[in-house]
């Protein structure tokens, strides 16, 4: 299994100014094995109320196929512009892992965000909240329903 | 271009041939799709369907229509995914979709051999190879056949010629486009040409008022459902998201209240010129096209394997040369032309008698003509023709070399042909002109070697030996097959009360199978048609000589008819047969002097033992309408075949017989009855008959000069039917 690993540097709100009050958050997106080509992933998160607040890393460099993560699309679009630069990379294949870290602000941490992933491949499915997991303190995992298979979130 | 053909081609054959098998097997998709996708009726405008699809489908989220038109629904009530085929009339569930495995794994085999962006440019290179392969294919094939004209005339040689040539020149249109189409795809993935990728841009929010109906969507209406792709609905809880569509044409957005396009992205004239590519080259959602792609590349295989058997054959009859001198030592050169290598045979006998006689001679082919042989007194040329008159394989830079040669040695040249073509050793002609223009003094006139006839070779050894003044024996036999006991049954003997006496010999078939696989270019000598040809070696020589055969080997005998020569070694060992001898022979096929399989008319002409390939001919006839024309000397003495030509004509296999007789009161030639039946022939010729004329040469341009009288007022002459593969010569 090969391991994509992505540091993430956030120059937004979210991440905080100081060591103290930021966590380094590691999100983990297991692959089922499939075979076709390599996925197109968004990772996102939204506040409490359902809406998007920052896309922490999208897979995949063809901007032609970004149209086919709907639920990050519809986010983005409604939030205004986004920047991918240093967010962006390579789209993962079947049976890999892609690990996205991401330094989060403590307000963010046990107060019902959540993050969000959307996969899609080219003559393939496209999944819209492929796994959504909660941002919580405790390591947790939750199962996808496209081509993800385990989400999981520890820091 | 031979050699590049020839190299590309063994090269590339695995991965062509693995490219065309799995591209055939895709091929089936389009068809199959084709078959299995309803036929649409009256259907909705894209907003109508939309609306019947949101009702019936629970938490839809984008419908897909696909180039065959199948229309397939997303959707995720909450709980579970689900993908169905719905109906594009009435917008309900047909059944659910599942996207074939099958295909989407040979799919992605031919694209990139599940091997990534390498596999992908193995895609690109393979393309690339059949690409270049089919254009220096058509290159070679207007050489051989003598012009863009010609190209579709009747294909000449051996078996694996035949097939090869047969096949490549039905199947390189589609070929020439899955393979063109095919390289731009790779060039397009690696961004070799203008990215064909629409520019991505986020959607705009929508007005967030209360949505309308669906099917009330302007929007949506003015859009019939064959231009649709795809649509996306807006998400269920969300007011302000839109409808997000992609058309023929381009993509845009429609709010979900107003029904307006709150923008729309035309297709860019690289994503027009992809789309366009993309369709030529896998026919999807056009089965016709589809199809005809996918018997294209159903030729490849066959294609490859016929290819290199050529190669294999060409390389095998390169003789080697033993103690070849350097061109720098040699007093005699000798530069050989060979279109398939049998030319070397005769070379090399050529350089082994000169060497035995003391001489250091240099070979080597006609392209490595050196600017000087500053010892050389002597150079010969030995030149096939390349058919119509053009330079063989290893001579086609032979006369702009020349213009270099700075040594004036003399100079003989033997041309090698077939004198049943219009333009025999033209090419050799052009070559002894050129020498002469040079400056250089002829050793010896040119002369012809008619189908690589060893008894031309050896006289022409004699006319050397006084040339030169030294003792040759040239006795080069082309490399013969192995031969075969045939087992004589029966023979008749005819004509000698008007001295020229025929024998009519039939023969026994062998049991044994013998050498290479017919497709390969081998022959079985148990298996072979009328009109093929048998070598015999007389007891005591090894050159052999060919009869035409009569009989097809499904008969079971092999049947001949010899005239008896005044001193003739061969034909006085056959008429001194009993039945019960056997004869040293090999078959030889003359694919190139068979009837064409059709139900015009058939005109046979022939004289003497001439006759016995076309009454084979008549044999197996079962629906062509037969004329025949048969010259002899006495119906009393020389008339072969007479009860089976009355025979056949009370059967209907033979529809007329017309006798000429040359010792009778009133008689004459074969010629003179054609003359006569001027207007009918005329009449046969228009409804498309095809003229077969065996014999001897004399006979051969008799009938050719009666023939072209005949064609005359019709502005037709014998060369236009042979170029048609309407008139063939056997003659000797």
């Amino acid at each position: 299994m090969k391991k994509l690993a992505a540091m993430l540097m956030l120059a937004t709100a979210l991440v905080a100014p100081g060591v103290a009050v930021a966590r380094d958050v590691t999100i983990e997106a297991q692959m089922v094995r499939y075979s076709g080509h390599a996925a197109y992933l968004a990772v996102y998160l939204t506040d409490p109320s359902g809406a998007y607040r920052s896309t922490l890393w999208v897979s995949g460099h063809k901007t032609k196929y970004y149209g086919t993560l709907r639920g990050w699309v519809r986010g983005v679009s409604q939030a205004g512009s986004i920047s991918l630069d240093g967010i962006s990379g390579a789209s993962v294949g079947g049976g890999q892992t892609l690990t996205v870290h991401a330094d989060l602000a403590d307000a963010l941490i046990d107060a019902g965000y959540t993050i969000h992933v959307d996969t899609a491949v080219e003559n393939g499915g496209e999944f819209a909240d492929d796994a959504v997991i909660e941002v919580t303190s405790n390591s947790a995992s939750v199962d996808g329903s496209g081509y993800i298979d385990k989400l999981s979130i520890s820091m | 271009m031979r050699r590049f053909h020839g190299f590309a081609g063994l090269a590339g054959l695995a991965l062509a041939t693995f490219m065309a098998v799995t591209g055939f097997v895709l091929s089936l998709q389009p068809l199959l799709d084709a078959v299995t996708t309803a036929p649409v009726g009256d259907a909705p405008s894209v907003a109508e369907l939309a609306g019947l699809v949101a009702e019936q489908v629970p938490g839809v989220e984008r419908l897909a229509r696909s180039a065959s038109g199948q229309l397939v629904a997303y959707a995720f009530d909450g709980t579970a995914r689900s993908a169905d085929i719905v109906d594009p009339t009435t917008g309900g569930v047909i059944g659910t979709y599942a996207p074939s495995a099958f295909f989407t794994f040979f799919t992605e085999l031919h694209r990139s051999l599940f091997l990534d962006w390498a596999g992908h440019g193995a895609a690109g290179i393979a393309s690339l190879g059949i690409l270049a392969l089919s254009l220096s294919g058509i290159g070679l094939l207007v050489r051989k056949m003598g012009g863009w004209r010609q190209l579709l005339a009747r294909v000449r040689g051996t078996g694996p010629q035949r097939l090869h040539t047969s096949l490549a020149r039905a199947a390189v249109i589609a070929l020439l486009l899955t393979a063109a189409t095919g390289t731009y795809m790779s060039a397009a993935y690696f961004e070799l040409v203008a990215s064909s990728d629409s520019a991505f841009s986020f959607p705009p929010a929508g007005e967030g008022a209360v949505p309308a109906p669906i099917a009330s969507l302007e929007g949506l209406a003015s859009l019939p459902l064959s231009e649709l792709r795809e649509l996306v609905f807006p998400a269920a809880d969300d007011a302000s998201d839109v409808f997000s569509v992609t058309t023929a044409t381009g993509q845009g957005y429609i709010d979900q209240a107003t029904g307006a396009f709150l923008s729309f992205t035309p297709n860019s004239i690289w994503q027009q010129v992809y789309e366009f590519i993309y369709l030529l080259h896998t026919g999807q959602g056009a089965p016709l096209l589809a199809a005809l792609l996918g018997l294209g590349a159903l030729a490849v295989p066959t294609l490859a394997a016929t290819g290199a058997a050529i190669w294999w054959l060409r390389r095998r009859a390169m003789p080697r040369i033993a103690h070849n001198q350097p061109p720098r030592e040699a007093d005699t050169v000798i530069l050989v032309g060979s279109e398939s290598g049998s030319t070397w045979g005769f070379a090399a006998d050529l350089h082994k008698a000169l060497s035995a006689a003391g001489h250091r001679v240099h070979i080597a082919a006609m392209n490595e003509l050196r600017p000087a042989y500053p010892r050389a007194s002597r150079l010969f040329v030995l030149a096939a023709t390349y058919g119509d008159g053009a330079a063989p394989a290893s001579a086609r830079q032979f006369l702009g070399r020349l213009k270099a040669l700075a040594s004036r040695p003399a100079f003989a040249v033997l041309g090698f042909g077939d004198r049943s073509f219009p333009q025999f050793c033209a090419y050799a002609s052009q070559v002894e002109a050129a020498l002469a223009a040079h400056g250089l003094r002829p050793l010896l006139p040119i002369c012809g070697i008619d189908r690589q006839s060893s008894a031309d070779f050896a006289a022409w050894g004699r006319s050397v030996s006084e040339a030169i003044g030294a003792e040759l024996t040239l006795t080069h036999i082309p490399p013969r097959p192995r031969t075969t006991s045939f087992v004589l049954d029966e023979r008749t003997l005819y004509g000698v009360e008007v001295q020229a006496p025929v024998a009519l010999l039939r023969f026994a078939v062998p049991k044994r199978r013998s050498g290479l696989p017919a497709w390969l270019g081998g022959h079985d000598h148990r298996q072979f048609e009328a009109g093929d040809l048998v070598g015999i070696l007389p007891p005591g020589t090894d050159i052999p000589r060919y009869y035409s055969i009569a009989s097809s080997s499904r008969e079971g005998l092999m049947e001949i008819c010899v005239r008896k020569q005044a001193g003739g070694l061969c034909s006085e060992f056959l008429h001194g047969l009993a039945p019960g001898d056997a004869i040293e022979a090999f078959i030889r096929p003359n694919p190139d002097f068979r009837p064409e399989r059709s139900r015009r008319p058939l005109i046979l002409i022939g004289a003497g033992a001439g006759i016995a390939p076309l009454a084979g001919f008549v044999r197996s006839n079962r629906r062509r309408p037969i004329h025949l024309f048969f010259g002899a000397r006495d119906p009393g003495s020389d008339f072969l075949y007479r009860d089976e030509f009355q025979e056949a004509l009370a059967e209907g296999r033979l529809t007329s017989l017309t006798t000429a007789f040359s010792r009778v009161l009133g008689g004459g030639y074969v010629q003179d009855r054609l003359l006569d039946e001027a207007g009918a022939l005329r009449d046969l010729v228009r409804s498309g008959a095809q003229i077969m004329v065996c014999g001897g040469r004399d006979m051969a341009n008799g009938v050719r000069e009666a023939i072209d009288a005949c064609l005359m007022p019709l502005g037709l002459s014998v060369q236009d039917l042979k170029r048609e593969g309407l008139y063939l010569e056997d003659a000797y």
